[in-house]
């Protein structure tokens, strides 16, 4: 199976059932939207991504019930600096969709999706631990995996693989 | 991790409460798990999970290996099932090179898996026993896991951290005389799995643990992100090997069990289940075992056999690259998921072209599984919590990576 080349064209991709839904509620939501390697990733606005995630979640068609996971990547040095990637499936439909949110690198913060799905908690402690990121409306954002009184956010492309000496 | 702040997590809430810490040195928490728990007598008022005590920052060494240097780190993330890690990852990588792998390495590849989730489900069934009060299941349970470490010694050469598949396919031919083997264990088991539930299917003491404890609800595990037996046994009829195929998942005949009632016995039934239709893949699996290659055809990405190395100067060139500076893989992003024996694991590896990984991430699904044990136990009694969390089979090292 040779690679095909990615669709970035949203004018393309518009007939996705969860691009349609989401430029049907809000055409600003959308920001960008690419179909590569049969999987289709969607660039939402970030103050939005809360409603997104709770329309997609609730709609009648194909309801994007369970999330599988949430993530983020650093693409240091370039602006905007942080994507923070979730992975929502739809259970009833055997569907993927993946959201992504970007972020500037000084003070990244966007709201949690806590109120969504619970099992976002761990998730986003997750991202906040490894990468700074800040969840508003998180119900309880402290690190996860590394000590309390650690410095820094080991995942970020800039902290040193062997740690800070 | 809270380990090191001077108060605890938790604050009592009311006076006659009190906070009681378990672990992370408990023998029930299966490695460096710490619950704080607030009790009002015997009874659960609010449970707080405490981990990292296993972070070894895998993402972050991935991000300084080549792709296929990955491989061996994967093992050691979900150390009772390393193939399954394996093959989360060698499946993302393929996908985003775009490698077609021959049948005999998907069917091999499957196969292998089940004799995983065999295993794996041994050592749950003998641990959660041995942590209720049935000491007698776990010895029978690591006979047979000792039986099925052997085979994977003999395919890969090592007992546990296998590291067998690799990004095209098979590391090695199986070695002659395996399949007898397995064969000859596939015959054999089915009667162990009646062994297993003569003991506790219909025990009462068995029944009064675990039936109608630590329920949770098909909606409660859909939200908290359960996935695995611990979804299933709430009624949510959901498998991604049979929902969402891979590696040719979609050849094999098997039934995925279900269970409505969501409390700890509902999640051991499943996993029983399980067990017997895993053994009965793997018969398929050698029934109809293709032959050809176990390699794809993609010189620049997979190591020549040693015979064509010693006679072939392409071959000994693609050998001292791959080895030297890897290869370069197209940018793109790719999520793939397995059915891993606790439930969706999952690896989002992104590319930016070059011959290291710039982001590889586990999505754990003991992590999200975890999420659910408070729901579960608070307002229960203490002495269910390691019922508990012995129903929902967590690896911390899954969970820390």
């Amino acid at each position: 199976m040779p690679l095909e080349p990615a669709i970035t064209d949203l004018e393309q991709l518009k007939n996705h059932p969860a691009i349609a839904k989401l430029v049907a509620w809000n055409p600003a939501a959308v920001e960008a939207a690419k179909f590569d390697r049969d999987e289709i990733s969607i660039y939402v606005e970030r103050s939005l991504i809360r409603e997104a995630c709770v329309l997609l979640r609730d709609d009648a068609d194909c309801p994007f019930n369970y999330l599988a996971d949430v993530t983020c990547v650093d693409w240091f040095p370039s602006e905007p600096r942080f994507e923070v990637v979730y992975h929502l499936l739809s259970i009833p439909k055997k569907e993927r969709v993946r959201l992504k949110v970007r972020l500037e690198g000084s003070s990244p913060a966007l709201d949690s999706i806590t109120q969504v799905w619970p099992s976002a908690n761990y998730f986003e402690r997750e991202v906040y631990d490894l990468f700074g990121v800040r969840f508003a409306g998180h119900p309880y954002l402290r690190r996860l995996l590394m000590p309390e009184d650690w410095e820094g956010h080991p995942l970020r492309k800039d902290y040193p693989v062997e740690g800070y000496r | 991790m809270a380990h090191l702040s001077p108060a605890p997590a938790l604050e009592p809430g009311q006076d006659r409460t009190m906070i009681l810490n378990m672990g992370p040195h408990h023998p029930s928490t299966h490695g460096g798990l710490r619950l704080i728990l607030e009790i009002d007598g015997e009874n659960i008022v609010r449970i707080m999970p405490d981990i990292g005590y296993l972070h070894t920052g895998i993402e972050k060494t991935c991000e300084a290996k080549f792709y296929q240097q990955v491989v061996p780190l994967t093992d050691r993330i979900d150390y009772l099932c390393p193939l399954t890690n394996n093959l989360c990852y060698v499946l993302a990588v393929e996908k985003l090179l775009g490698l077609e792998i021959p049948p005999k390495a998907q069917w091999m590849r499957v196969m292998l898996n089940e004799l995983t989730r065999i295993n794996s489900h041994l050592v749950w069934l003998g641990t959660h026993a041995l942590d209720i009060g049935a000491m007698t299941v776990f010895l029978y349970c690591f006979r047979e896991r000792e039986d099925i470490l052997r085979l994977f010694e003999m395919v890969s050469g090592q007992r546990m951290m296998t590291s067998y598949f690799r990004i095209g396919g098979l590391a090695l031919e199986p070695p002659l005389g395996f399949f007898e083997r397995v064969r000859d264990f596939a015959r054999r088991f089915p009667a162990n799995v009646d062994e297993y539930e003569n003991l506790l299917t219909g025990n009462p003491i068995w029944g009064m643990r675990t039936k109608g404890v630590a329920r949770i609800t098909a909606e409660d595990a859909v939200a908290l992100g359960a996935s695995g037996p611990t979804l299933r046994g709430s009624g949510v009829d959901f498998d991604l090997r049979r929902d969402m195929p891979y590696s040719g998942y979609e050849n094999f005949k098997f039934k995925v069990p279900v269970s409505q009632d969501g409390d700890v016995f509902a999640r051991y039934t499943c996993r029983v289940a399980e067990m017997r239709e895993s053994i009965a893949m793997v018969q398929q699996a050698l029934d109809g075992m293709p032959q050809g290659p176990i390699k794809a055809v993609a010189p620049k990405v997979i190591l020549p056999d040693r015979e064509m190395m010693k006679t072939q100067m392409e071959a000994l060139i693609y050998h001292f690259k791959i080895i030297t500076e890897g290869f370069a893989v197209p940018a793109g992003e790719v999520y793939q998921a397995v059915e891993s024996p606790r439930g969706e694991m999952g690896y989002y590896v992104v590319s930016d072209g070059t011959a290291k990984p710039y982001r590889v991430h586990m999505r754990a699904a003991c992590l999200a599984n975890l999420q659910v044990l408070p729901s579960m136990c608070e307002g229960r009694l203490l002495a269910d919590v390691v019922a508990a969390i012995g129903s929902i089979d967590i690896v911390l090292g899954e969970i820390d990576r």
